[in-house]
């Protein structure tokens, strides 16, 4: 024991004049750090209720509730956390795919009514609400990939040439990586028209498991081999994944399981119908809706007489859509298996013309058309019936059947939908030269994005805002087409603008053939006035009930002849809602429910 | 213990039969107290049944269970991700170990390689960690021999080490900050400048700790000779950390196994030789300036850019290949461990924690404290080192 043993403690007396640490309350503020974790806020117009914040957190401490009227791609809900439960960890904020989640630096809330420690943030009135400070993701830090997995294509050199299918597919590796980006929140789920279990199968694909992925897939859609093609994809634009960058590729991962099975196999995997019930439903039209419903009421256990007037079955999956988006053997792959079930097909039968609606209406139990859109409009301006013009419907057609249509070397196509890209691009693979119209602006363009990205890599050139004036025979080429340039005029509040000719402006374009591609409607002459007199119409629609039964009990209609979709899933959705509303119709107040298999 | 054969009417100690002390409680010369669950001198909530004869503990039993949380099974409920803000309240005073270890395991049973810039980051948080949970400790050394005022002195620097914390990872006590993949967040603007600060503040405080702790009579008196761990117990009972090392036991997972940057970091392994709690005092002490000085080292050598997170498969469905790792850290209190079982699924089939307090506050205390007094055994305890949460998990 040393003498520094008993003076060196009293050395740190000198610690008695310093200044105290403490902080106090309430005369002293000590802010949260910048990155503090303290009390969360939420950007309400941001968060699209995706509920991914809630799946992650490890103690459930938060719900989704109602908050507001659903925007597109948006469930409605935004998350209610839980703060007897909450531990800050901030893992919703570095998931949250929308950043809308954050936190502030606040940290001190006081409160004598618990009840309040449940609240909404960002929804509810919070003094933090719009703090700049508290945590954020950091830069450099993602819980997410926003980064799609490339799809392999054929390069534009080859793919203007022929008429292979351009996208080549997934493979494992890339299917797997493609699916683990799902955060599984479903508000895809709620957009496709079918309500097709999006991330179930998602999922399916990243367990390898095949089987499961079809029996999912056919749950609402027994066309997966086609619109895992050409499907409009709606879901994609709502996906919560599209807020970091891209979204999933739902379509292709949809088509990657469809093309992992053999068609031979689907009988193994797939449900069987339930046995014969005795009654019979006639179906006009053998496009998606036609399809779509056949499979449900075959399911169900009718005895299910499809009508067509082309030769094969498919509708405008197979006329319309060119080959190499959609190769044929990929809609006889989808229908053979419709088929198998022992719907029968009578192709090359137009109802109407070779047998009276009557005939099939009273016949049957219920008759379900899903005629499509057949008519296309005209341009209405003159010239409209020379040599060389030929609508884009009729021009796919012939190419569908196998006849190359006489479009010479150059080509105008006039419209900016997807049948315009269509007839253009399959333009360009029978050689012509192609330039397409369209009278509003690129961004108002009906097409898809990435259509109209490929149809001028493959070469094909856009003009906008412009208005076709008049046809007239060429002289070196068979036709000139005279245009002149439109301005956008403003056309009320909410409504997009619409073009207007900018008089004196004209242009003229030699060509050899002109292709209007600027919309169809639908042809209803197949229809008897004593039935059509008992059905109504509007806007070229028949109206329909939400079972997409007609003002006629007996008659169910879908498809582009019923929705404003006018897309192949939407045709697909009415044909399974028709499939069960005719099964509740016939079992309910069909007047021949209770003679069930006395007439067979 | 004592052999009974050799028992002595006069001795404090009682007979031994089959391995066990028998005493008549009923005969006036032993008496039972608790200390704990709820007692300053136990570090949390754990107890120790002590059989006294005068003011002489003739027995210690430990008793552990007033703090189980089940982390370890709550885990195999879990997916990996939701692990990440559980396992740092394992241990309340350094939570960092867990996250490091539990994200160490994770990284190696998936395959994944961290950016260099993350082993910079976790080293240092690791080391500050050690830093803010010895300026705790002090305070428990210093209080529990009636020395409160170092305490106040030595937690407050504790709070600026937490500021520090706060800065980066948005947290004080739990940081959540060592993330599998990497971490969370670089380090904020102008931070080195604010760690060399709070560095300075912190080793002037620890000087007059020195002062009048290291150097105080009454300290040296009641330190010295308490709670001897002689070299042939570190084997048989598991000891590690400081508690070793105050025995002259060069052991020190950053030198022997040496994981993350420390095999680029200047330092010698810590000894003193009295075994004693006095000179585990002077280990922990000396560790402290070898934390501030490590600290500084990776301020200066760390590289100043870089990636600090590997992407990691999405969190939300994260599957890891089957396969079963252990890895470990040296923590303030020695060993500190984390043993991982995966079965191919987004769920952790096991999740061990080996934490050093186990053998330090259960076994050895239960040694260790025969043959001191009663007004020692909360200094001795603390001499150990030990934190009952993370022995219950
Ligand atoms: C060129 C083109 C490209 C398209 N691209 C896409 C795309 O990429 N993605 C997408 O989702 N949608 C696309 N569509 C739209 C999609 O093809 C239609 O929405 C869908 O096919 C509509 O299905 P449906 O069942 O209503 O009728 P349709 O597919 O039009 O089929 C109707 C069927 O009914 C038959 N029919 C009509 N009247 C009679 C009668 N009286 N008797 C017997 N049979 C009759 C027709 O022969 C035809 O087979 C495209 C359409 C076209 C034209
Ligand atoms: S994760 Fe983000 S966008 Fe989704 S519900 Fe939560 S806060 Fe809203
Ligand atoms: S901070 Fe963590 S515990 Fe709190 S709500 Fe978010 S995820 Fe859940």
């Amino acid at each position: 024991m040393s003498l520094k043993d008993i003076i060196a403690p009293f050395s740190v007396w000198k610690r008695a004049f310093e200044k105290p640490y403490t902080t106090r309350k309430p005369l002293d503020e000590r802010p949260g750090a910048p990155r503090f974790r303290g009390f969360h806020m939420n950007d309400m117009d941001t968060c699209i209720g995706c509920g991914t914040c809630g799946e992650i957190c490890q103690n459930e401490a938060i719900d989704l509730v109602p908050v507001s009227g659903t925007r597109h791609g948006d469930s409605g809900l935004r998350p209610k956390i839980d703060y007897g439960r909450c531990c800050w960890c901030a893992l919703c904020v570095d998931i949250c795919p929308t950043s809308s989640l954050g936190m502030s630096n606040e940290y001190i809330w006081i409160d004598n009514d618990p009840e309040v420690f449940r609240f909404i943030p960002g929804h509810d009135d919070k003094p933090w609400n719009n703090s700049e400070l508290g945590y954020r993701k950091a830069e450099g830090y993602d819980l997410l990939d926003g980064k799609r997995v490339e799809m392999p294509m054929l390069s534009f050199e080859e793919s203007r040439k022929s008429f292979i299918e351009m996208v080549q597919g997934y493979s494992v590796e890339q299917a797997k990586a493609e699916a683990d980006r799902c955060v599984a929140c479903g508000i895809c789920v709620a957009t496709c028209p079918a309500h097709m279990k999006v991330p179930d199968y998602i999922k399916a694909i990243r367990d390898d498991d095949m089987d499961e992925g079809l029996k999912i897939v056919y749950n609402a859609n027994p066309l997966p081999a086609s619109c895992g093609r050409v499907c409009s994809h709606t879901c994609e634009y709502v996906c919560a994944v599209k807020h970091k960058g891209e979204a999933l590729s739902i379509r292709w991962l949809k088509r990657y399981i469809i093309d992992q099975i053999y068609l031979g196999d689907y009988q193994k995997v797939l449900e069987e119908g339930e046995p014969g019930n005795g009654k019979s439903i006639a179906i006009v039209g053998s496009g998606p809706g036609g399809l779509s419903a056949a499979y449900y009421l075959s399911l169900l256990g009718y005895a299910v007489t499809l009508y067509d007037a082309n030769d094969k079955a498919g509708g405008m999956l197979r006329y319309g859509i060119p080959e190499y988006r959609l190769p044929y053997d990929q809609i006889d792959k989808d229908i053979d298996y419709i088929q198998s079930l022992g719907v029968r097909i009578n192709q090359n039968t137009r109802i109407g013309r070779d047998i009276p609606f009557l005939t099939i209406y009273n016949e049957h139990d219920a008759v379900f058309f899903s005629t499509g859109l057949t008519d296309p409009y005209g341009l209405d301006i003159i010239g409209e019936d020379l040599k060389g013009v030929i609508p884009g419907l009729a021009m796919l057609d012939d190419v569908t059947n196998g006849i190359t249509p006489d479009i010479q070397s150059s080509v105008v196509v006039i419209g900016g939908g997807n049948v315009a890209m269509d007839a253009a691009r399959t333009s360009k693979r029978l050689g012509a030269e192609v330039t397409v119209l369209y009278r509003r602006r690129e961004v108002d363009m009906p097409a898809e994005e990435e259509e109209i990205h490929e149809s001028q890599g493959e070469g094909c050139i856009l003009i906008t805002q412009a208005i076709p004036l008049r046809i007239e025979k060429g002289d070196t080429t068979r036709l000139k087409l005279y245009w002149g340039k439109a301005e956008m005029v403003p056309d009320g509040p909410g409504r997009r603008p619409k073009p207007v000719l900018i008089e004196g402006s004209g242009e003229m374009i030699e060509c050899d053939t002109v292709i209007p591609a600027i919309g169809q409607a639908a042809d209803f002459s197949f229809l008897p006035e004593e039935i059509s007199s008992n059905l109504s119409f509007k806007r070229g629609y028949v109206e329909v009930n939400e079972f997409y039964q007609t003002a006629d009990q007996k008659i169910f209609a879908g498809g582009d002849i019923a929705n404003p979709q006018r897309d192949a899933i939407s045709a697909i959705a009415n044909g399974h809602s028709a499939a069960k509303g005719i099964d509740i119709f016939i079992n309910n107040f069909s007047d021949n429910r209770n003679t069930s298999g006395e007439n067979q | 213990m004592v052999d009974a054969k050799k028992q002595d009417v006069r001795s404090k100690f009682p007979p031994v039969e089959n391995g066990k002390s028998r005493y008549n409680l009923n005969s006036g010369k032993y008496l039972k107290i608790w200390q704990g669950p709820q007692h300053p001198g136990v570090t949390g909530n754990m107890s120790l049944e002590l059989t006294i004869c005068g003011d002489e503990v003739v027995d210690c039993k430990t008793h552990v269970g007033y703090l189980h949380r089940g982390f370890e099974k709550l885990m195999e409920r879990r997916k990996y991700i939701q692990c990440f803000p559980l396992v740092c309240r394992i241990c309340v005073p350094e939570p960092d170990f867990n996250e490091y270890l539990f994200a160490v395991c994770a990284e190696e049973l998936a395959g994944i390689q961290v950016p260099e810039r993350a082993n910079w980051l976790r080293t240092l948080t690791l080391e500050m960690a050690r830093l803010a949970s010895f300026l705790m400790w002090i305070g428990g050394q210093a209080g529990s021999l009636g020395m409160g005022t170092i305490g106040q002195w030595t937690m407050t620097m504790r709070d600026y080490m937490l500021d520090l914390f706060e800065e980066l990872s948005g947290g004080r006590v739990y940081h959540m900050y060592i993330i599998p993949g990497g971490v969370r967040a670089d380090l904020p603007a102008g931070y080195g400048e604010r760690v060399e600060s709070t560095l300075k503040q912190v080793e002037k405080v620890l000087k007059d700790v020195e002062l009048s702790l290291m150097h105080n009579y009454v300290f040296k008196k009641r330190t010295k000779g308490l709670g001897i761990i002689t070299p042939d117990m570190i084997d048989e009972y598991g000891i590690t950390g400081p508690n070793a090392r105050g025995s002259g036991i060069k052991r020190d997972i950053r030198k022997d196994n040496p994981y993350m940057v420390y095999n680029q970091l200047d330092f010698d392994i810590i000894t003193e030789t009295g075994s004693d709690a006095y000179a585990r005092t002077w280990v922990r002490l000396k560790e402290m300036y070898q934390s501030i000085d490590l600290i500084r080292q990776m301020m200066e050598k760390m590289p100043k850019e870089g990636p600090f997170f590997q992407k990691l498969p999405n969190v939300l469905h994260w599957k890891i290949p089957v396969g079963q790792t252990y890895h470990k850290s040296e923590s303030t209190r020695g060993e500190y461990g984390f043993y991982m079982v995966s079965d191919g699924t987004e769920l952790p089939r096991r999740v061990y924690v080996r934490g050093p307090s186990y053998t330090h506050a259960v076994t050895l205390m239960e040694r260790l404290a025969v043959n001191t007094n009663i007004a020692d055994t909360a200094g001795l305890m603390v001499s150990l080192h030990t934190y009952p949460p993370e022995i219950e998990r």
